[in-house]
């Protein structure tokens, strides 16, 4: 008659959970939703031409000459303008702006990689309609490498955020919900076993992660073809390891806090930074270089960094070693300072 | 004697309330133990402490010739406990609610068994979200029989429901009882002490301040019938008292309460007095003595301030 108490915490744990639509929406469907939406909006379109301004002056001839050379040339797209200087060469809306006359004088502001690119091409076109010959013969092969899109970068930033996510409410937000409703109490007036109601969590996050992640995994691949370049055995184990160390942070905001209120706090606190810092939408060489140690220690970076390797680069487990560890050592901190520091009643 | 429960001395201090103020028990096996009291009384704090769930500032305690200290392992096997308010997980059934709690013990009962005993068996399918009020708290009550404990703690077991589902849960207690187990449980219905309980110790303010059989505990009045009247006028109280047959006055607000032996003899009395003194009468009313007059005597109050 006797069953596993185990088993029975943790076959709870995941009746609760599909049995609540809007939880398994955020869990499966958010995802989905999310990088099919990024994955449309920044598919990879031919780039956008380089708007240059050229002042049509009274003295027409020469820059008729500027016009017409401009047109001919592929990515650049021409707008003349009556007079020696514009505003919208301040405002962005030109890169540059071409004063014909016996000297050619380009107005640009040097600092926009944009604007230093139209006076490359724009001189380079001019010099050519005027005759000057290209001493060397070149060849261009256009590269689309898979894994340089943007939705390659994508996928692995939303399984780490997945694996976030998922676990600090998962295990945060129904650990306090237990708590305010008196259930942790019930449950310690049972002879229940603490780390056994504990290993319920993580047992179920594991459960859902096996979930999880083949289903994004596929979904990338199949709508965007995403692949993997590493080892998939790899992936599954990096993925894991991030669940623990989140599961851990997950029972540490929750082991004092009284109310759903302040948990929903605390895990927007610990998730808000990551989500932005840990290279989920954008590469964390963005940031500049005095918070790169920072956001090198956040778990979701580690987390990021490495199943962006193995999906990308097709990295072995010595490369990533570095932030599998960082990973584990915060699982073991966080759970160790969650045991200690959690209030049952 | 052979004790279910002992304790001695007990005290809990918050920072500033003094919750539990040196109170004694002992429960024996076999009987059905009542701690009758107000909101606020303490019952919940001791209760709660019996249970191993707090700690007490200080005193002694010994559960099954156990104490909590050395024996807290052994002790949660051999407990059944259904604590004053717990949400059961929404969306769950009735069924794997209890099956989950079965696990949590070495021994215990099937848990068809259980839910015939607490009369759940129909909504053994249902999520407990959609039961009522009694059957969230005859489910509450099963989580605790399902280990077949040897003591029962009930907290307020009936508090906020319907007539009938009170009777429901009055007829699993009795039902566990008639095995020779001991229950030991809080209320603040007086009619549910006198109805479950062989022995009732009354609470005030952290301290028993009667204890004994529903029956004793009312026999200590005196009289077997109560009078309560409002009396508009200049009648003292000693003259009340000394009315034939009277053999306790308390007043609780602006009612006064007499204890009497035979209100034939009385009530004519207190009539005839009234009228001599012109005193308007504004209110009156007579009924069988219960531990509610008990209370009232004893305190000045009455039990659901």
């Amino acid at each position: 008659m006797r069953t596993d108490p185990l088993w029975q915490l943790t076959l709870a744990r995941l009746r609760m959970f599909f049995r609540e639509p809007s939880a398994v929406f955020w869990t499966f469907g958010f995802p989905l939703a999310l990088s099919l939406a990024l994955g449309v909006a920044f598919r990879n379109k031919p780039p956008d031409p380089v708007a240059v301004g050229v002042w049509s002056g009274p003295d027409a001839s020469g820059s008729r000459r500027v016009v017409e050379a401009l047109r001919g040339t592929n990515g650049i797209e021409v707008r003349e303008y009556y007079g020696p200087s514009t505003r919208d060469l301040s405002t962005g809306k030109i890169a540059l702006f071409v004063r014909p006359g016996e000297r050619l004088e380009y107005d640009f502001d040097p600092t926009r990689p944009e604007s230093r690119l139209a006076r490359e091409m724009v001189d380079n076109a001019l010099q050519r309609a005027s005759g000057r010959a290209d001493v060397l013969r070149t060849m261009d092969h256009p590269v689309a490498a898979p894994g340089s899109r943007y939705i390659d970068f994508l996928i692995p930033g939303l399984i780490g955020m997945n694996i976030m996510s998922g676990s600090m409410w998962g295990i945060g937000y129904v650990v306090v919900e237990m708590r305010t409703r008196k259930l942790l109490k019930r449950l310690m007036a049972t002879p229940m076993s603490r780390a056994q109601f504990l290993w319920s969590f993580v047992l179920m996050r594991a459960a859902f992660f096996f979930l999880e992640l083949p289903l994004l995994l596929l979904f990338g691949w199949l709508a965007f073809g995403v692949g993997v370049a590493g080892s998939l055995v790899l992936l599954v184990a990096l993925s894991l390891l991030g669940a623990v160390a989140f599961a851990g942070l997950g029972l540490l905001v929750a082991a004092r806090a009284q109310n759903t209120q302040t948990v929903s706090g605390l895990i927007n606190l610990v998730m808000l930074p990551m989500f932005i810092g840990s290279g989920v939408f954008f590469s964390t060489a963005r940031f500049p270089g005095f918070f790169q140690p920072f956001l090198r220690a956040l778990p979701l970076t580690a987390l990021n960094d490495s199943v962006r390797a193995v999906m990308i680069e097709g990295a072995g487990p010595r490369a990533v070693a570095g932030e599998a560890g960082l990973l584990a050592a915060i699982g073991a901190v966080s759970f160790a300072l969650a045991l200690r520091l959690f209030r049952w009643r | 004697m052979d004790l279910a429960i002992r304790c001695g001395g007990l005290v809990k201090k918050y920072d500033r309330v003094t919750a539990v103020d040196g109170l004694d028990l002992s429960v024996r096996r076999g009987e059905c133990f009542g701690l009758l009291g107000p909101n606020g009384a303490g019952k919940t704090t001791t209760v709660e402490i019996l249970e191993g769930l707090l700690q007490p500032t200080s005193g002694d305690v010994e559960v099954l010739g156990m104490r909590w200290a050395r024996d807290e392992r052994a002790l949660r096997q051999r407990l059944g406990i259904s604590l004053q308010e717990t949400h059961l997980p929404d969306k769950l059934t009735v069924e794997e609610v209890l099956t989950l709690f079965r696990s949590f013990f070495d021994t215990g009962r099937p848990v068809g068994e259980v839910l015939d005993l607490v009369g759940l068996s129909d909504k053994r399918g249902s999520w407990t979200e959609k039961l009522s009020g009694g059957q969230k708290q005859r489910l509450a009550v099963a989580c605790a029989l399902v280990s077949d404990p040897e003591l029962l703690f009930l907290d307020e077991p009936t508090t906020g429901l319907d007539p009938q589902s009170r009777r429901q849960l009055w007829d699993v207690v009795l039902g566990f009882k008639s095995r020779g187990r001991t229950v030991l449980l809080t209320t603040h219905y007086m009619d549910e002490a006198e109805r479950l309980c062989d022995r009732v110790a009354v609470v005030d303010r952290g301290k028993v301040i009667a204890l004994g059989t529903p029956a004793e505990l009312i026999a200590s009045l005196g009289g077997q019938q109560v009078i309560e009247a409002q009396l508009d006028g200049a009648v003292a109280d000693g003259e009340l008292s000394a009315l034939p047959g009277v053999h306790r006055l308390s007043r609780a607000g602006g009612t006064v309460s007499l204890a009497v032996e035979k209100l034939h003899q009385t009530l004519p009395a207190l009539l005839s007095l009234a009228q001599s003194r012109g005193a308007a009468l504004t209110q009156l009313s007579t009924h069988q003595a219960t531990l509610e007059d008990v209370f009232v005597t004893l305190t000045g109050r009455q039990l659901r301030e």
